[in-house]
């Protein structure tokens, strides 16, 4: 055998290998809160607003690892959430939040939270534009 | 209508500097790919000679607009947009460049300006390549300025310019007075998650990384252009080298960075961001190896040019990804939507090089010459190859997983990341890691075209054996003890540990072994030490890191999964809530949150957290240390943190705040209840009793410096509460030029307030005492140990040296600027990595 075809089969070896690693469940989907409920005990990504006529609770004195607050989505999903860890600072101000976790029975059970905050962004020129507007004058 | 307190001057040279660049950029574009197609030599002279001025005139102008965003910036102009949106009358001085390229502009600039740089070497340098690499220098140049162009072209506007009016950008009632400028008070300065001394630092060295990759490349071009199909390597491959060095600087000083001052509590997180810039330096480091084959023996040409070429394409790449907004939800730190126009510019920009030049690639791979003799297994060549395909492979893997979100635009697909994104990158990369880990000890040992087996065996028995003792030492008392994923995983740990060690004996030995302890010649040996260690240092820090603050010490204990292997209660939340002067047991430590403080910048604030480590039977102190976290409180709650680190030789203590807006800025409202008391007296509160101990005049200790003359008084009291634990507290009242004066005392630990108010006619004092059922004051923090993180910064550090001594000796460099340059080049590295903080 040639050594040049070594290499070649090496190298496909590796191709399959990463199409099985690609395919293998290592990526999840973004779901809405209504499928997502559909399949409880999937790993999905949720994208929603948090639903602010609901209180977000967090007592880092009794607990720093215990958030909850509810979350609607647009197509009038909604669920309560957990997320045990602190509360991101920016949280209440969030536009959009992309969420990391599972649905269970009575809540969504969050891994992580993704804030897309109008604060984060400066390029935004809205942010700019109400900036200028809030000036004394 | 007339504006006052304009200063428009500044802008219009700005703006005329850009278009001087942009076309002298055109120019010396046509200029020297002209020069490369002309055959006759007085033509090319001439069409070279004007490229040249061509090019000049591009660098004054692009320096001439760096200098004018400066002074526009360091004037706090505000009618320019940029220094509204960048600078701050608050600034630090030393942030004045991080402002600059903070933007979008700034950034392109700093790149157009490295190139510029380079490019000038190039003229001197490059000889009869000038006029075909410059082709390709002056191109890229086109397209960077074009992005800072900032002019309209059918009305679509051409790049952004740095040099655009407040006023005309944005919109606002203030900007229909002629006065508005004295509405504009301050500019919204640079975000205050970059105030770091990295950002002034860390984006020159990695736009270096980035500019340095196009010569490669340019060469590469060249190489078929010319048809000198394979004598562009020799000059090529040092540029590669320092371009490896340089761009692997810049990408590790980002985890640096990472780690020190953000908290994401580690410094790589395989962040499409980082990725991006990991992707090309892997394939550049695959490239380095074919060249170097190339130059021994006339294999892998092919290969050399597809590394070169890909390595520039992915710099262009990874600009598309970070910059036109299209990774979104997957990073933490894209640059937001630049707009339509630009994200097509940045496309052409990429289409513009990677298309032309792959077409060029693949209708010349015919010509380009091949060796038709095989390599044997037992060369040299054959295992660097193979090393080579391997950083290729694992390169496409990275870039395959990061580009999800561009499959999901162009394919309309709802693909996201997955549930732990770190394990699905770690468990193809660590074996990788075994690969090259063994791979590149042994390699150098082998000898080009053919070696004895004899002789291998000989040389690479005892470098064998060393690893493998010295990685049953390290199983035995310093296991990895990251159970997570597992038994395999964890054995793959292990393996991958040897590998590396293996890797770091096998190349320092090499150093005496093969090379007779010639140092000018190990620059191969030293980089693959420093890579080595690196990887030592990965896997160590990383699989032993521990977090200390988890909650079950707060005595909550919370349903949690079980660990499959330890059978131990695993994934701990990860916060710590401190209130104020309770000491708190964490890990191995005792840690008080004593006090908060102010720092110089608008709402930053320090936190004083005492850490101490006691021993466990004698209660003697072992060590004490002070920590400082910080958080930039901002407006409306918002909050971003800083983390400190307490440094030892093997291992660092990290923590950062988590959360710490408290109420306590709420008014309270309850009142002082007054008790009178003598020496020796008790009173009451709600959960113990206090003794006033003394009443002391003019106290001179830790927290008060009265001097004899002042009248001070202070009540020494203790405190016993119910769970029998002892207080001191001492309230002092001080008359003086103002009146009398209460400095009250707080046991937060108790919730409770003293005052000294004043003293009675019969020996006895008046205590106010108050008691807030609110608690007054705390922070949530979270604290790591990362073992053994200088590891991975001295691996780098020695990764560098040693590439940047194959470059001085591949570019034959005399032997004096060859030293000035390692020892410049040794001593910045090491102060910038493990020094500086």
């Amino acid at each position: 055998m040639k050594r040049t075809h070594i290499i070649l089969l090496i190298a496909i070896a590796a191709m399959i290998v990463g199409l099985i690693v690609f395919s293998a469940g290592d990526f999840s989907t973004y779901d809405t809160i209504g499928s997502a409920q559909q399949n409880p005990g999937k790993f999905v990504h949720l994208i929603a607003k948090i639903d602010r006529s609901q209180p977000i609770e967090y007592d880092p004195v009794k607990n720093p690892n215990y958030l909850s607050f509810y979350a609607t989505d647009s197509l009038g999903g909604r669920t309560k959430v957990i997320f045990r860890n602190s509360k991101p600072t920016d949280l209440e101000k969030s536009e959009r939040i992309v969420m990391k976790g599972k649905m269970t029975s009575d809540h969504f059970e969050c891994n992580d939270i993704l804030l897309k905050c109008p604060s984060k962004y400066k390029d935004d020129k809205k942010e700019l534009e109400k900036t200028i507007s809030n000036l004394p004058g | 209508m007339h504006f006052e307190g304009e200063h428009l001057l500044p802008g219009q040279i700005g703006h005329f500097f850009v278009l001087l660049a942009f076309v002298a950029s055109i120019l010396s574009t046509i200029g020297y790919f002209t020069a490369s197609r002309t055959a006759d030599t007085l033509l090319k002279a001439s069409w070279i000679r004007f490229a040249r001025i061509s090019f000049r005139t591009q660098v004054f102008a692009v320096m001439g607009v760096f200098i004018t965003i400066f002074y526009i910036c360091s004037h706090h102009y505000f009618e320019y947009m940029y220094a509204y949106k960048h600078a701050s009358l608050e600034l630090e001085p030393k942030y004045l460049l991080a402002c600059i390229w903070e933007g979008q502009e700034g950034s392109f600039l700093l790149w157009t300006i490295w190139h510029s740089v380079l490019g000038m070497i190039l003229i001197r340098k490059s000889k009869d390549w000038e006029a075909p690499v410059m082709s390709v220098v002056s191109l890229a140049q086109f397209f960077l300025l074009m992005m800072i162009l900032g002019i309209y072209f059918f009305g679509v506007r051409i790049g952004s310019s740095p040099f655009t009016l407040t006023r005309n950008e944005i919109e606002g009632p203030i900007f229909s007075m002629p006065n508005y400028l004295t509405f504009i008070k301050d500019g919204i300065g640079l975000n205050v998650l970059l105030r770091n001394y990295w950002m002034v630092i860390h984006p020159p060295i990695l736009f270096l990384g980035f500019a340095s990759t196009i010569i490669p490349f340019a060469y590469a071009y060249a190489g078929i252009q010319t048809k000198r199909f394979g004598e562009w390597i020799q000059p090529a491959l040092p540029w590669a080298l320092i371009s490896a060095a340089v761009l692997g600087t810049g990408i590790m000083m980002g985890g640096k960075w990472a780690y020190e001052s953000l908290s994401f509590g580690g410094y790589w997180a395989w962040d499409p961001v980082e990725n991006a810039s990991l992707v090309p330096w892997l394939i550049l480091i695959a490239g380095l190896h074919t060249m170097a084959i190339y130059k021994a023996t006339g294999h892998s040409l092919r290969a050399s040019y597809l590394f070169a070429i890909l390595t520039f394409v992915f710099i262009l790449y990874s600009t598309f990804l970070t910059r036109t907004g299209i990774l979104g939800d997957t990073s933490v730190h894209a640059f937001t939507e630049a707009g339509n126009a630009m994200n097509i510019m940045i496309l052409l920009f990429l289409a513009a090089f990677a298309v032309p030049m792959l077409v060029l690639y693949l209708r010349n791979i015919k010509k380009i010459p091949a060796e038709q003799k095989e390599e044997r297994t037992d060369s040299r060549e054959f295992w660097m190859f193979i090393g080579s395909l391997v950083f290729f492979l694992a390169a496409l893997f990275i870039i395959a997983k990061t580009s999800v979100p561009v499959y999901n635009k162009i394919f309309g697909t709802k693909i996201a990341p997955p549930e732990k994104i770190e394990i699905s990158y770690n468990k193809v990369l660590i074996p990788v890691i075994i690969i090259i880990g063994l791979l590149s000890a042994v390699t150098q040992y082998f000898k080009y075209k053919n070696t004895p087996a004899s002789y291998i065996l000989k040389k690479i028995a005892l470098p064998t054996l060393l690893a493998a003792v010295i990685t049953t030492l390290l199983a035995i008392y310093y296991p990895i003890t990251y159970y997570k994923q597992g038994a395999g995983f964890l054995g793959a740990i292990y393996v991958a540990l040897f590998a590396a060690i293996y890797s770091v004996i096998a190349n320092a030995a090499y150093i005496w072994a093969g090379l007779n302890g010639k140092l000018k010649a190990a620059g191969a040996s030293v980089a693959h030490v420093g890579f080595a260690l690196l990887l030592v240092g990965i896997l160590i820090s990383s699989s032993n890191k521990k977090v200390i603050s988890n909650s079950s010490v707060n005595g909550i204990n919370l349903q949690v999964g079980k660990d499959p292997m330890t059978k131990e209660q695993d994934d701990p939340t990860e916060n710590l809530t401190l209130i104020r002067q309770v000491p708190t047991k964490m890990g191995p430590y005792e840690v008080t949150y004593l006090r908060d403080s102010l720092g110089n910048e608008k709402g930053r604030r320090f936190y004083e957290l005492q850490f101490e480590r006691k021993d466990a039977v004698t209660k003697k102190m072992l060590e004490h240390f002070t920590l400082w976290p910080d958080v930039y409180l901002m407006k409306d709650n918002n909050m971003s943190s800083n983390p400190d680190t307490k440094t030892y030789l093997t291992k660092d203590v990290f923590t950062y705040i988590s959360y710490a807006i408290s109420d306590a800025a709420k008014t309270d409202t309850t009142k002082f209840k007054i008790k009178e008391l003598a020496e020796g007296d008790t009173a009451f509160y709600s959960n113990g009793y206090m003794v006033l101990d003394a009443v002391v005049k003019n106290p001179e200790n830790g927290k008060y410096h009265f001097k004899p003359t002042d009248a001070a008084l202070m009540a020494s009291v203790t405190l016993f509460s119910k769970d029998s634990m002892h207080y001191k507290a001492g309230p002092v009242v001080l008359i003086d030029n103002f009146g009398v004066n209460h400095i009250d005392d707080t046991v937060y630990a108790q919730n409770l307030f003293l005052r000294f108010e004043g003293v009675t006619d019969g020996k006895k004092i008046k205590l106010g005492i108050k008691e807030s059922d609110k608690i007054i004051d705390f922070i949530t923090l979270k604290a790591y140990i990362f073992p053994y993180i200088n590891i991975v910064w001295t691996g780098l550090i020695l990764m560098a040296i040693g590439l940047v001594m194959s470059a001085i000796r591949r570019a034959k460099l005399s032997s004096f600027y060859a030293a000035v340059a390692l020892l410049f080049v040794g001593a910045a590295l090491f102060y910038m990595f493990l020094f500086a903080n």
